[in-house]
C-alpha cells in the first residue's frame, strides 16, 4: 500500500497534511482528551495517523507511535489501566489476542454518536457487538504476464490446474525455465499459502465448536499435493522467497504468474520505479480456485482500529472522534491509490482489481478462531520439509497436528 | 615484537598476502554497499544480473544520472534519520559510560577476591549471559507499562547495562588478573585504603582493557536490535529498529535503499571511533604499564 | 579482599543484574512451569467488510474468574519442557521402540523441532568457535608486525564485520550470494555449473551460514588478542630469541601461554554467543534448511500472531541448561585457575 517512489510519496503526505489542516482545521472534538495510537509502520496508516493527529486542540492532544513491533507492544501495552494506548490499529489476526484477553471495548454507542461517515460493512461485530472499525482491505491475488501468457497461448488462468497447465506451456514453448512464484519461505508466509488454498476448498479448519484440528483429510492432502505441484515450475530456490522478494523477481522479468499481496501491486506497476516493459505487461485478478471450486484460494484481511477498554471514556470519545476524521471520506479522496479502502467513495483504481475479484468472488476472511494463531505457527514451522520434498503429504498434516496439539494444550483449548 | 626488517622476506609477503585476503574480505562488502548505496533499488538488488549495480541502468532510467542520493535523501531528510542517531549517540555514550563504571568496580573486586562467592557470581553472570535476549525483554514489557516508564531512552539504557553486565564483568575481570597484584598490594602496604590504591594505581595502569572492553559495551548497545525494539516508542528508536523499520514488513513493501544508505551513514563516525582508540590501546602500553 | 570492601565494590552491577537479569529468569523458569487456564469457548456470529460467519471465541468473562482465582494460569510441572515441541520424550520413545534401523531413527528424531534446531545450533557452535578463534589469532599476530601508521586503518577494517549491524550484514551478504548476485553468479561461472544455487540445497546453506559465522565472528577473537599481545612480556620473547627459539617456538612456548587466560575467555563468550546463533538465519532467509534455538523462542514471542510465552520460555531454559552444559570443561578450568589464586 506504499508509493515507492520517494518523491510522490513525499509530496503525497505533505499534500495530505495540507488538506488536513485545511478541511479539518477542527474535528469539531469536543471536550478534552487523551488520543493515543499504536499502529504498524506504513504509508496508508501513516496518511490516517497524521490526520487523526491534526485534531489536535488545546484540550485534545494526539500521539502516534507507528511501529512494525506493534503486534507484540499491543498486549502489554493495553492490559495496564490507563493503557499506554487509547487506539490499536488492528488486521483479522492481530484483533484476535486483544478479543481473547478482552483488552479492547464495544464501539455501538461511539458509532451511533459519532460514526455517520461509516458504512454498515466497515463495522466488525463480534457476537453482535461492534469491536472495530474497518478501512482498508488486502489479500493475495493473482499477477500474471499478459505478453507470456499471449506467446505460450494460454487463456489468463482462473484455477490452480489451469495455472499448472500454463506454467508447462510457459516452460514447452521455451519462453521461461520457472514460470511460477510464491511466497513459500518458511514462516508467516508459508503458513499463509496453505491458509489460502484450504480456504479455496471451502472446508472448516477446526471441528465447529472446538479447537480439535480438522485439517487432516482429502482437501489439506489436495492443497499440499498443489503446492508441491507448482513448486516444480519454481526457481529452486523458492523455499527463500517471501513477499517483498517476489516483487524483485517480477520486476527483474523472471515469473509469469504469482500470487502476491494486493498491497504491493502499485509498486510493480509504479511508472517510476517499475522495470516499463514487465509493468506495461502485468495483469491482476482474482486468486485461482482449487480442486474445481468457485471459492478464490486466498483470505481476505482487513485493516480497521480499536478502541482500548481500560481508558476513560472522555479518552474513548476523543480517540474514535479522531480516528473516524483520520479515515474519513476526505482522507481517501485525498488518497485514492495507498490502499484498496473500504470508505464511502472510494473508486476502485487499476491497482484495486484483484483484491476485488477476491472479494467479489466469494473469497472468505482470514478466520477469527481464539486459536487460529497457533495453528498458523504450527504450520509455519512444520511445512517446510514437505514443500522441500523432503517427506510426504500425510507426515507433513501429522506433524502439523502434533505441533499445534501441543501449543493448543499449553493455550488451554486443547486438554 | 620483532621489527620487520628482522623477518625473512618469505613470512613478510605470506604475512601481507594473508593480511591482503583477510582485508577483502572484511572490506569488500562493505564497499560494494557503499556503492550501492548511490543506486536506485533495482540495480543495487538486481534480480537479473549484479553487473547493473556497477553499471546503474535503472539508476540512469529513472533519476537521469548513475548516481543518485535518493537513498541518503529519504533516510535523514523524510525520514529523520537524524532523529534516531541522535538517540543511538545518547545510548550508546550512556550505555558505555554506567558500564564501565560500575563493570571496572565490579571486575577489579571479582580479579582480586579469593573467595568462592567471587567464583560463584563469575558463573552466575555467565548464565545470565546465555539467556535469549528477547525471552528477558517480553518478560520487561508489563512491569515497564504498569510503571510507566516504557518507551522512554534512560530505561532502555539501564537494561542495557544490566544485560552488558556480565560480559563486561568477564572481560574485565580477565584484564585485571593480568596486571600483577603487587602494583596494589604494595599500595595498600603503603597505607592506602583498597579504594585509594584502586584510584591511584589501578587506574592508570588499566586503560587498554577498559578500553578494548568499552568497545564491546558499545558496539553492543548499538548493534541491539531486540531491546530497542520492543522497548522504544518511535519518537524515541535508535538507528537500529529505524532501519529494520525501513525494510518493511510482510504485505508492505520497505524502502531497502533508505536502510542502505543509513547503514552506510551510521558507519562513518565509528570509522573515527576506531582510530581514536587504537591508538589509546597502543599509548596505553609504550607507556610501559602493564608490563609484568 | 574482605567482604565488605568487594560487597561495596560490586554492588551496583549485582544490583543491575539482579533488577534486570535475574527477576526476569525467576519470572521465565516459573512460566515455563504453568499452561493457560482451559478456554471456554463460545460460538457467536462475527460479521465484517466481507460477510458473517459462525466462529468461536473466547468467553472473556468467564476467563477472568479462573484467572482472578490463579493468575498462573495450571500448574504443569514439566509438561512444557517434554511436550513434542520441546524434548519430545514420549515421541522419542516411540520413535526408539519401532523403527527401521539407524537412518530411520535418525530422520524421525530431527523431524522433532527442537532436535532439528539444536543439530545447527550446535554445529554453527563447534565448528565456527575454533575457526574465528584461529582466525581472529592470526590477524591479530599479522597486524602486530605491521608498521604503527597502517596499525589503525587495519584493525578499523578488520572489525568492520562486526561493525555492521549484524540485520544489514547478513542481508547484504545473502543478497551477494544470490543467484544473480556477485559472489553467486561469480560462482557459478567458477564451477562453470549455471544452476548452481547457495541458498536451494541443506549443505550450501550451512556451509553459507559457517562461513558467515567465522566471518562476522574473527574480528571479537581479533580484538581481544590484539590487546593481549600488547602486554605479551618483551624482556621473555627477547631471551627465548637469544636461546635460539624460532619464531614458531616462541609464539608456541611464550605467546599463546601468555594469551590462555584470554582464550579462556573468548571461547566462553564465543561459544555462547554462537549457541544463541539467530541473526544470518533470518537474514539470509534460512529457515528451510537450518533453525537453532534462538529462531524457536524467537518463532514463539515475535515471528507470530500469537505468543507462546510458555513454550517460548521452555525453550530459553533448555538453551542455558545448554550453554551450561556446552562450557563445562572451560568452567571446569576456570574453577582451577581461580582456585589457585592465593586469597
Amino acid at each position: 500500500m506504499k508509493i515507492t517512489r520517494t518523491f510522490a510519496a513525499g509530496a503525497l503526505s505533505l499534500a495530505a497534511l495540507l488538506t488536513a489542516s485545511t478541511a479539518f482545521a477542527d474535528c469539531g472534538i469536543q471536550g478534552a482528551g487523551s488520543v493515543r495510537i499504536l499502529s504498524n509502520d506504513f504509508e496508508a496508516l501513516r496518511i490516517v495517523n497524521d490526520v487523526a493527529a491534526s485534531c489536535a486542540t488545546a484540550d485534545i492532544t494526539v500521539t502516534a507511535n507507528a511501529t512494525a513491533e506493534h503486534k507484540n507492544i499491543q498486549g502489554p501495552a493495553l492490559t495496564v489501566n490507563p493503557a499506554e494506548y487509547t487506539v490499536a490499529v488492528v488486521a483479522n489476526n492481530s484483533i484476535v489476542p486483544l478479543l481473547n484477553d478482552d483488552l479492547i471495548r464495544p464501539l455501538d454507542d461511539l458509532v451511533a454518536k459519532y460514526g455517520q461517515s461509516l458504512q454498515p460493512n466497515q463495522l466488525i461485530k463480534i457476537d453482535g457487538k461492534v469491536m472495530a472499525i474497518a478501512f482498508m482491505g488486502n489479500g493475495q491475488h493473482m499477477f500474471y504476464r499478459k505478453d507470456i501468457l499471449e506467446k505460450a497461448g494460454v487463456a489468463v488462468p482462473t484455477s490452480t490446474e489451469e495455472v499448472l497447465a500454463a506454467a508447462q506451456a510457459i516452460k514447452d514453448a521455451g519462453l521461461m525455465d520457472y514460470p511460477l512464484a510464491a511466497s513459500n519461505k518458511p514462516g508467516w508466509d508459508l503458513a499463509a499459502e496453505f491458509v489460502n488454498l484450504y480456504l479455496g476448498t471451502g472446508d472448516e479448519f477446526f471441528a465447529p465448536g472446538s479447537a480439535e484440528l480438522a485439517i487432516d483429510n482429502d482437501n489439506g492432502r489436495k492443497v499440499l499435493e498443489t503446492m508441491r505441484a507448482m513448486t516444480t515450475f519454481m526457481n529452486p530456490d523458492y523455499l527463500t522467497y517471501d513477499a517483498n522478494e517476489l516483487n524483485k523477481l517480477w520486476d527483474a522479468g523472471n515469473v509469469a504468474i504469482m500470487n502476491q499481496w494486493g498491497s504491493l501491486a502499485g509498486a510493480a506497476t509504479d511508472p517510476a520505479k517499475a522495470n516499463p516493459e514487465v509493468a506495461a505487461n502485468t495483469g491482476f485478478s482474482a486468486a485461482p480456485t482449487i480442486g474445481g471450486g468457485t471459492i478464490p484460494g486466498a483470505a481476505l484481511w482487513w485493516d480497521g482500529f480499536t478502541i482500548a477498554k481500560n481508558i476513560s471514556d472522555a479518552d474513548a470519545e476523543a480517540s474514535f472522534q479522531a480516528m473516524v476524521k483520520g479515515i474519513s471520506p476526505e482522507t481517501v479522496a485525498a488518497n485514492p491509490n495507498v490502499a484498496t479502502w473500504l470508505v464511502a467513495g472510494y473508486e476502485p483504481g487499476p491497482t484495486a482489481v484483484g483484491v476485488i475479484g477476491n472479494a467479489n468472488g466469494g473469497a472468505r476472511a482470514y478466520p477469527m478462531q481464539p486459536y487460529m494463531g497457533l495453528l498458523h505457527t504450527a504450520l509455519s514451522a512444520e511445512l517446510a520439509d514437505f514443500i522441500a520434498g523432503k517427506e510426504e503429504a500425510d507426515q507433513a498434516l501429522a506433524d502439523v497436528k502434533a505441533a499445534y496439539d501441543a501449543a493448543a494444550k499449553e493455550g488451554g483449548f486443547l486438554k | 615484537m620483532s621489527v620487520a626488517s628482522r623477518r625473512p622476506a618469505a613470512l613478510n609477503a605470506l604475512i601481507l598476502i594473508f593480511l591482503a585476503l583477510w582485508i577483502i574480505a572484511a572490506a569488500f562488502p562493505f564497499a560494494w554497499t557503499v556503492w550501492g548505496s548511490f543506486k536506485v533499488e533495482a540495480d543495487f538488488f538486481s534480480r537479473q544480473s549484479w553487473w547493473s549495480a556497477i553499471e546503474g541502468t535503472r539508476t540512469q532510467a529513472q533519476t537521469g544520472s548513475a548516481f543518485t542520493l535518493a537513498g541518503y535523501e529519504g533516510a535523514w531528510v523524510q525520514n529523520e534519520f537524524w532523529k534516531a542517531a541522535v538517540n543511538t549517540l545518547i545510548v550508546t555514550v550512556s550505555v558505555t559510560c554506567i558500564s564501565l563504571t560500575i563493570g571496572t568496580l565490579g571486575g577489579y573486586a571479582l580479579a582480586r577476591s579469593g573467595y568462592r562467592y567471587a567464583f560463584w557470581i563469575l558463573i552466575a553472570a555467565l548464565i545470565f549471559r546465555a539467556m535469549p535476549h528477547i525471552t528477558l525483554v517480553s518478560g520487561y514489557m508489563l512491569p515497564f507499562f504498569q510503571l510507566n516508564i516504557w518507551g522512554v531512552l534512560p530505561t532502555t539504557i539501564i537494561v542495557l547495562v544490566a544485560i552488558n553486565q556480565p560480559f563486561t564483568l568477564w572481560m574485565l575481570h580477565s584484564f585485571f588478573l593480568s596486571i600483577p597484584k603487587d602494583l596494589d598490594e604494595s599500595a595498600m602496604v603503603d597505607g592506602c585504603t583498597r579504594f585509594q590504591a584502586f584510584r591511584m594505581v589501578i587506574i592508570p595502569v588499566m586503560w587498554p582493557g577498559v578500553i578494548t572492553t568499552g568497545l564491546f559495551s558499545f558496539l553492543l548497545a548499538y548493534n541491539d536490535f531486540a531491546v530497542t525494539s520492543m522497548l522504544l516508542s518511535q519518537d524515541n528508536q535508535t538507528v537500529v529498529p529505524k532501519i529494520a523499520s525501513f525494510l518493511g514488513s510482510i504485505q508492505n513493501e520497505g524502502n531497502v535503499m533508505y536502510a542502505v544508505a543509513a547503514v552506510v551513514s551510521a558507519t562513518a563516525p565509528l570509522f573515527l571511533l576506531v582510530l581514536f582508540f587504537q591508538r589509546q590501546i597502543v599509548s596505553g602500553l609504550t607507556a610501559g604499564a602493564v608490563k609484568g | 579482599m574482605p567482604h565488605r570492601t568487594f560487597f561495596a565494590f560490586i554492588f551496583p552491577s549485582i544490583l543491575a543484574m539482579v533488577l534486570f537479569i535475574t527477576l526476569p529468569i525467576v519470572s521465565v523458569v516459573v512460566q515455563s512451569l504453568f499452561v493457560q487456564h482451559e478456554a471456554v469457548l463460545i460460538t457467536v456470529e462475527n460479521c465484517g467488510p466481507f460477510g458473517c460467519e459462525n466462529e468461536t471465541r473466547v468467553d472473556t468473562a468467564a476467563m477472568e474468574r479462573l484467572q482472578a482465582e490463579r493468575p498462573l494460569g495450571q500448574f504443569a510441572g514439566f509438561s512444557n519442557y517434554l511436550n513434542r515441541n520441546h524434548l519430545a520424550f514420549d515421541e522419542i520413545a516411540v520413535i526408539l521402540s519401532d523403527n527401521d534401523g539407524l537412518s530411520d531413527i535418525a530422520a524421525r528424531i530431527f523431524n522433532l523441532p527442537l532436535y532439528k534446531a539444536l543439530i545447527f545450533t550446535l554445529t554453527f557452535c563447534f565448528l565456527v568457535t575454533p575457526l574465528a578463534m584461529a582466525l581472529g589469532f592470526a590477524i591479530a599476530l599479522a597486524v602486530n608486525t605491521l608498521p604503527s601508521f597502517w596499525k589503525g586503518p587495519v584493525i578499523f577494517v578488520s572489525i568492520l564485520p562486526m561493525i555492521i549491524t549484524p540485520l544489514i550484514g547478513s542481508l547484504i551478504l545473502s543478497w551477494m550470494f544470490n543467484p544473480s548476485g556477485i559472489l553467486g553468479a561469480s560462482l557459478q561461472s567458477l564451477t562453470g555449473d549455471p544452476t548452481l544455487s547457495l541458498r536451494a540445497s541443506p549443505v550450501l546453506t550451512w556451509i553459507v551460514l559457517l562461513v558467515y559465522g567465522v566471518w562476522t565472528n574473527g574480528p571479537f577473537s581479533f580484538v581481544v588478542f590484539y590487546a593481549g599481545l600488547q602486554t605479551v612480556p618483551q624482556d621473555t620473547v627477547e631471551s627465548a630469541k637469544i636461546d635460539g627459539a624460532s619464531r614458531w617456538e616462541v609464539i608456541h612456548h611464550v605467546i599463546i601461554p601468555h594469551l590462555a587466560p584470554l582464550a579462556t575467555f573468548v571461547a566462553l563468550v564465543q561459544l555462547m554467543d554462537n549457541f544463541r546463533v539467530f541473526e544470518p538465519i533470518v537474514g539470509f532467509s534460512a529457515e528451510a534448511n537450518a533453525t537453532s534455538l534462538s529462531w524457536l523462542v524467537f518463532n514463539d514471542l515475535v515471528g507470530q500472531d500469537s505468543q507462546l510465552f510458555g513454550s517460548a520460555a521452555a525453550t530459553s531454559v533448555i538453551t542455558i541448561v545448554g550453554v551450561l552444559i556446552l562450557l563445562a570443561p572451560v568452567l571446569r578450568r576456570t574453577w582451577r585457575e581461580f582456585n589457585q589464586k592465593v586469597v
